[in-house]
């Protein structure tokens, strides 16, 4: 089916990568943003210098993230014309409007801000530093809605009509931006970007209390990472739940794919384990517990849930990976979910803090949130196959007139180039957060302490505003 | 009244490439400089001088591109496809060089890689984008809505050349920044490029000028013909009181003038361009209103501009106003390790 040197192939391929590379720095810069700010807000609220050690230590790492996450941005906005033109001159006409908002109303903002909220400590007075942090997460958050909504209306295309030469016009702008899909996939992805954030936060807070659980940096750090694991995780799953029932609605051949489901039945099971076989049409050596899929999708004990072979099979996503992903990602969410809970009873029972079983666990859970947010997007991606606008232009119709080589050549540049530059910038964020909070460290020493043998006074608390 | 919203538009993407060639010209010309410039403090001051801004510079690159897929989709889709070799490359360089700016100050044994990131980065993304439009200059042959030409056809002797200029161009803009941020033993180096990349830029202006009218009868028809010829005696009028602008703010020591007539020779080649390219947005196959979206998104999207780009004019202007005067080397969040 695949020739795996054609231009299309190659262009899926390089969109898959450079997209995937990029969604890791968003996910972790829009949950760092809105910390931030709340950071610095309590600061300002509490005069109480561990906010302010605990901002300093993380706005250096979001400034390392957040330019990789500016030049790794930058390719996707040209990639929709370089490889995909047929789908840019079609779709241009609704989506470019709403990506023409996202530049207008948040990257504007963010880079405006930035520089201030980076280097204007001296330069401004305490509470414009702060209104440009908050500038800096807002900025984060509209960019994520108008992101978010060009995906859905490419999801569940709605307030458009089609014109002579075969553009998607707009109809009703209401109807675009808020296409059915878009509530649901916008809340799932902020949620997960908050979630990656405290997981790493927690994760680096962990660390430094295994050292030294003393460290009040790092007690910060790892109570208000698990306050968020505690209550964002189980709205996650709720916001999940209802995302997968919206898609239900309108992408039911993804849900299926995700199912594991190949006839339509009712009363149908939830395949917990199995290998959906494409070409074999079944799902092999299938794990299910009766009735709960149907229970589960439809909320009803007897609904009926659509399997795949209710599609022509050019219209089918590939099940294997979506089956996978979509596990991978539910079984990382209930495990921080778990974590959460964990915290909550240590928390009160009063050993938050002195629980290095729990703190390990923090510690193996950092990356948990890296991994849902890609598995998530493959589920929700590579289950809307064959189609980039659902239902009415498939993947195939809307690359460019491309060469395969110049796709080939340009896709092994930019692996070779995105592994050397964020491959030294993850080396740089991981060195970062190898220096405990509040230590004095020159960044390009590693750390100065050895472990466990940190004298208590070096821990006070900086002065206000002091710089690192 | 009927609003010609194709027109507002394109002047409105006009208006975001200029303003990205302009702001994100001076930082990359830092950049272009940087192996110039003796290593350590003075290179960290070079690079000071920008940190807070070059983002904000470099987001009108994302508005000139994204309005092109929003309001000209055909234009984005047929130009981007004929130039995917000089806009990879592009992208790679403004990958490097972004980067660099944390990325070397988290690392002393690396810091000379990330220096060369930044240098080799900008110089990468001025000649790819000089080339760019050398290339969109000569001309974009489409048919059916779909680039049709080769995958070579942008490497042309004259694309080349204005690859050159723009490097020397967006160089001399980093030299007068330099000249007017700096003091001392930077500044008065920064004078010496400012000199020898003004010269360059003149000579490749006057250059690419004249094999312009030369590629397309229709540019010599635009700039030989009545009325349009008046700009073929006022541009270069404007050009040389820039060059002199500029000549005696260096010789005088008056640190802000030689910027701003930089800032005034880009903005006449700018327009220079838009006199031969218009009304065409890929030359010579596709016109401003064929290449439009329907008025339902033009108009959409000219609301959020017309409200949202006179905020963002006020925080940049504000931004830079924070960071104004001479870059004090003891200051700065990056604070170098000796």
């Amino acid at each position: 089916m695949f020739d795996l040197f054609d231009a299309l192939t190659l262009a899926r391929a390089q969109f898959a990568f450079t997209v995937s590379a990029h969604i890791i720095f968003p996910a972790f810069t829009i949950g760092l943003a809105s910390y931030l700010a709340v950071l610095e807000g309590l600061w300002l609220w509490t005069r109480d210098g561990r906010y302010m050690q605990v901002f300093a230590y993380w706005k250096t790492i979001f400034a390392v993230v957040f330019g990789m996450g500016v030049v790794s941005g930058i390719v996707m906005s040209y990639q929709f014309g370089t490889n995909w033109s047929v789908f840019s001159d079609k779709t241009g006409p609704i989506l470019g409007p709403l990506m023409g908002y996202e530049v207008l109303s948040a990257f504007f903002l963010e880079a405006g801000f930035l520089g201030v909220m980076l280097f204007g400590e001296k330069r401004v007075g305490e509470k414009l530093h702060f209104f440009a942090t908050l500038m800096v997460a807002v900025g984060t958050l509209f960019s994520a809605f108008w992101i978010l909504s060009v995906n859905s209306w490419m999801q569940t295309p709605a307030g458009y009509g089609v014109n002579e030469v075969g553009q998607f016009v707009p109809t009703d702008w209401w109807a675009a931006v808020f296409n059915p899909s878009f509530p649901y996939r916008f809340v799932h992805m902020v949620l997960a970007a908050y979630l990656t954030t405290a997981f790493v936060v927690g994760g680096v807070g962990a660390w430094h209390l295994l050292r030294d659980r003393d460290n009040r940096g790092a007690r910060l750090m790892f109570s208000m990472a698990m306050w968020m694991a505690l209550v964002v995780a189980p709205l996650q799953v709720l916001a999940g739940d209802m995302h997968g029932l919206n898609t239900l609605e309108h992408q039911p051949a993804k849900i299926a794919a995700m199912e594991g489901h190949w006839e339509t039945r009712q009363g149908a099971p939830l395949i917990l384990f199995g290998l959906p076989d494409d070409e074999a049409e079944e799902t092999r050596y299938a794990l299910e517990v009766p009735h709960l899929g149907s229970l589960i999708l439809t909320h009803e004990w007897n609904g009926e849930v659509r399997g795949l072979k209710a599609w022509p099979k050019d219209e089918r996503p590939p099940s294997a990976v979506v089956f996978w992903s979509f596990r991978v990602m539910v079984a990382l969410g209930f495990a921080m979910v778990g974590l959460g809970l964990w915290s909550a009873v240590l928390r009160l029972r009063g050993r938050l803090y002195a629980s290095p079983w729990l703190h390990a666990a923090a510690v193996v859970m950092a990356p948990a949130g890296f991994a849902a947010v890609l598995a998530g997007w493959v589920t929700t991606e590579v289950g809307r196959q064959p189609w980039t606008v659902y239902g009415l232009l498939t993947t195939a119709q809307s690359s460019s007139p491309l060469d395969a080589a110049a796709v080939g050549a340009s896709l092994l540049a930019f692996i070779l180039v995105y592994f050397a530059v964020f491959g030294a910038g993850t080396f740089y964020v991981l060195r970062l957060m190898a220096r405990p909070p509040g230590a004095k460290v020159a960044e390009d020493q590693g750390p100065l302490r050895a472990a466990g043998i940190t004298p208590g006074p070096a821990m006070a608390a900086p002065g206000p505003r002091r710089a690192e | 009244m009927e609003l010609d919203l194709p027109f507002i538009w394109a002047a409105l993407i006009a208006f975001s490439v200029l303003a990205y060639v302009v702001l994100d010209g001076f930082d990359l010309g830092i950049g272009i400089l940087f192996p110039l410039i003796g290593e350590g403090r003075d290179r960290s001051v070079a690079m000071n001088s920008v940190a807070p801004v070059w983002d904000g510079n470099e987001t009108w690159l994302v508005l000139g591109g994204g309005g092109l897929f929003a309001v000209f989709p055909l234009a984005y889709a047929t130009i981007l496809p004929a130039l995917y070799a000089p806009l990879i490359a592009m992208l790679i360089g403004l990958i490097f060089r972004g980067v660099s700016f944390e990325f070397r100050h988290r690392t002393r044994r690396g810091r000379f890689l990330w220096d060369w990131g930044f240098a080799g980065g900008s110089l990468l993304a001025a000649f790819a984008q000089g080339i760019t439009l050398g290339a969109l200059v000569q001309g974009i042959e489409v048919a059916d809505r779909a680039y049709a030409g080769g995958w070579w056809d942008w490497l042309t002797p004259f694309s080349l050349l204005t690859g050159v200029a723009l490097v020397f161009g967006y160089a001399l803009l980093g030299a007068t920044w330099l000249v007017m941020k700096t003091e001392g033993r930077l500044q008065r180096r920064a004078t010496d490029f400012a000199w020898v990349s003004a010269v360059a830029t003149l000579i490749l202006i006057a250059v690419v000028s004249l094999a312009t009218p030369f590629l397309n009868p229709a540019f010599l028809e635009r700039w030989f013909a009545w009325p349009t010829m008046i700009f073929s005696l006022v541009v270069p009028a404007l050009v040389a009181a820039c060059a002199w602008m500029l000549f005696s703010g260096l010789t005088d020591h008056r640190p802000l003038r030689p910027f701003l007539a930089a800032l005034g020779l880009f903005t006449l080649c700018y327009a220079g361009i838009g006199i031969s390219f218009y009304p065409y947005i890929v030359p010579p196959s596709i016109t401003i209103w064929q290449a439009a979206a329907p008025d339902a998104s033009l108009a959409f999207l000219l609301v959020g501009a017309a409200v949202l780009i006179p905020i963002i004019l006020l925080y940049t202007g504000y931004a830079y106003w924070v960071f104004r005067g001479k870059v004090d080397p003891e200051e700065g969040y990056h604070q170098d390790h000796p």
